[in-house]
């Protein structure tokens, strides 16, 4: 069995689906907000908990015409944000023309960046054109301390990535609200994450008062329990309690406000997922058209595919790769 | 039963409510008011119980509060710093004793 539907296997929780008594949220809904455009596994990290199991010599990555594709679809559907992600989404050749093309066609363009990756020369100039292009930033910063960040992703990254966050504020990042620089924490371990607020509370004042870093938002995001995430757990013998911990925390309130009913999602070679985590587990859209098969046809609600790895996504006040969900 | 703790006997915490579930639904509701965030943050709350965890010497407390300091965004550094003021306080105890002992030889010798 794949080691990614593992959680699908477990008998003593039953079938995410099952779990659904509204068939309304099933499907997608009336509109969709969010393109979320995966444009390579390649990346200069290999973080443990990593779902996409990005890392370097992946050569996975996204090309021009994919993109140009996901640029029409944009135009085509109205999405109000396109999400940009990886790998290290900036270790794409054409990654800076597919930011300014984006920007063109949509308003609203997030990166989510690794920000360590803009210490490296080829890269260094990305916070003047982050800046330039007013693009909000997702930055991945599991913890306000070095100890637990770099166990997480490797040696010396939380310093890196304080040096790279200093520059962005210095760009205007994190106080002109217009360039908007966000916090991504996940749990460094099989446990979920704390409440939102609370932890973005101490990030604030941790960053600010050690560092002199001021952010706007932390998103609190639960580790899915597919790729490099779930390979840690089975190794650390973690699988089945975390996956009880997670269907003990099942909360139906998240359900409506789940990430997959708002967004579409484009992985490297142009295929269509649900989500980010559905194309880590390789679950295709249920008709497994691909974002050619998308361009001049309208939109019409697609029933979503889930495994029990959505549990993560509606855990305790639910999680999304904008935060939590709410309910 | 091999040991006098079984790591299952957590989840059956609530078998005690059986012969008197009045006190325990009193208990409940007061255990989870008390965890509840206040003038102290829910987080500070599960650290202290941790640190009380550990100076009561409970298993089920310690692998509880374990896990839900880690849910409530606290990291090992934190949790070891409550241990340590666990650690302290208990042996702080045991000496400021020490001048019970004092007191009764003083009294006692030439």
């Amino acid at each position: 069995m794949e080691i990614s539907n593992y959680p699908q296997y477990l008998t003593q929780i039953p079938d995410f689906e099952s779990c659904i008594k509204n068939e309304k949220v099933k499907l997608t809904s009336d509109v969709l907000d969010v393109l979320q455009v995966n444009i390579g596994k390649l990346c200069n990290l290999s973080c443990k908990h990593c779902h996409v199991e990005a890392g370097p010599g992946i050569n996975e990555v996204m090309h021009k015409n994919v993109m140009e594709a996901c640029l029409k679809l944009c135009h085509q559907y109205g999405f109000k944000t396109i999400d940009i992600t990886g790998g290290a989404p900036e270790m794409n050749p054409d990654f800076e023309w597919f930011v300014e093309e984006s920007k063109k066609v949509c308003g609203h363009v997030i990166v989510r960046t690794n920000l360590v990756i803009m210490m490296d020369k080829p890269y260094n100039h990305l916070p003047q054109f982050y800046a330039d292009h007013k693009v909000e930033l997702v930055c991945s910063l599991p913890y306000y301390s070095p100890k637990d960040v770099n166990r997480q992703r490797g040696d010396n990254v939380f310093e890196g990535s304080i040096k790279v966050l200093k520059k962005l504020n210095e760009l205007g990042y994190g106080r002109d609200p217009e360039l908007i620089l966000n916090i991504a924490y996940n749990p460094g371990g099989a446990f979920l994450p704390p409440d939102q607020n609370s932890i973005e509370r101490e990030y604030m004042s941790k960053l600010e008062a050690e560092y002199g870093i001021s952010i706007n938002r932390v998103l609190t995001i639960t580790n899915s329990p597919i790729g490099r995430f779930a390979k840690f757990l089975v190794r650390s013998g973690n699988l089945e309690d975390y996956m009880l911990k997670l269907y003990k925390s099942f909360n139906p309130a998240t359900l409506e406000s789940m990430m997959c009913r708002k967004q579409l999602s484009v992985s490297w070679d142009g295929k269509l997922y649900d989500c980010d985590f559905n194309q880590a587990a390789d679950m295709p859209i249920k008709s497994a058209e691909t974002i050619a098969d998308y361009l001049n046809k309208p939109y019409g609600k697609r029933h979503i595919r889930f495994g029990n790895h959505c549990f993560a996504c509606t855990a305790g006040q639910g999680s999304s790769c904008g935060g939590t969900t709410g309910g | 039963m091999n040991t006098y703790y079984n790591l299952e006997d957590l989840g059956k915490f609530d078998t005690i409510g059986e012969e008197a579930p009045v006190m325990w639904e009193n208990f409940m509701k007061y255990y989870s008011s008390v965890f509840e965030a206040g003038a102290l943050t829910s987080r500070e709350k599960s650290l202290i119980a941790l640190a009380v965890a550990h100076a009561i010497q409970c298993p089920y407390c310690i692998d509880s509060y374990t896990q839900d300091c880690l849910s409530k965004g606290a990291n090992e550094e934190q949790m070891t710093e409550a241990v340590h003021v666990a650690a302290a306080i208990r042996g702080g105890a045991t000496l400021v004793h020490g001048v019970q002992m004092k007191n009764i030889v003083k009294k006692l010798e030439l």
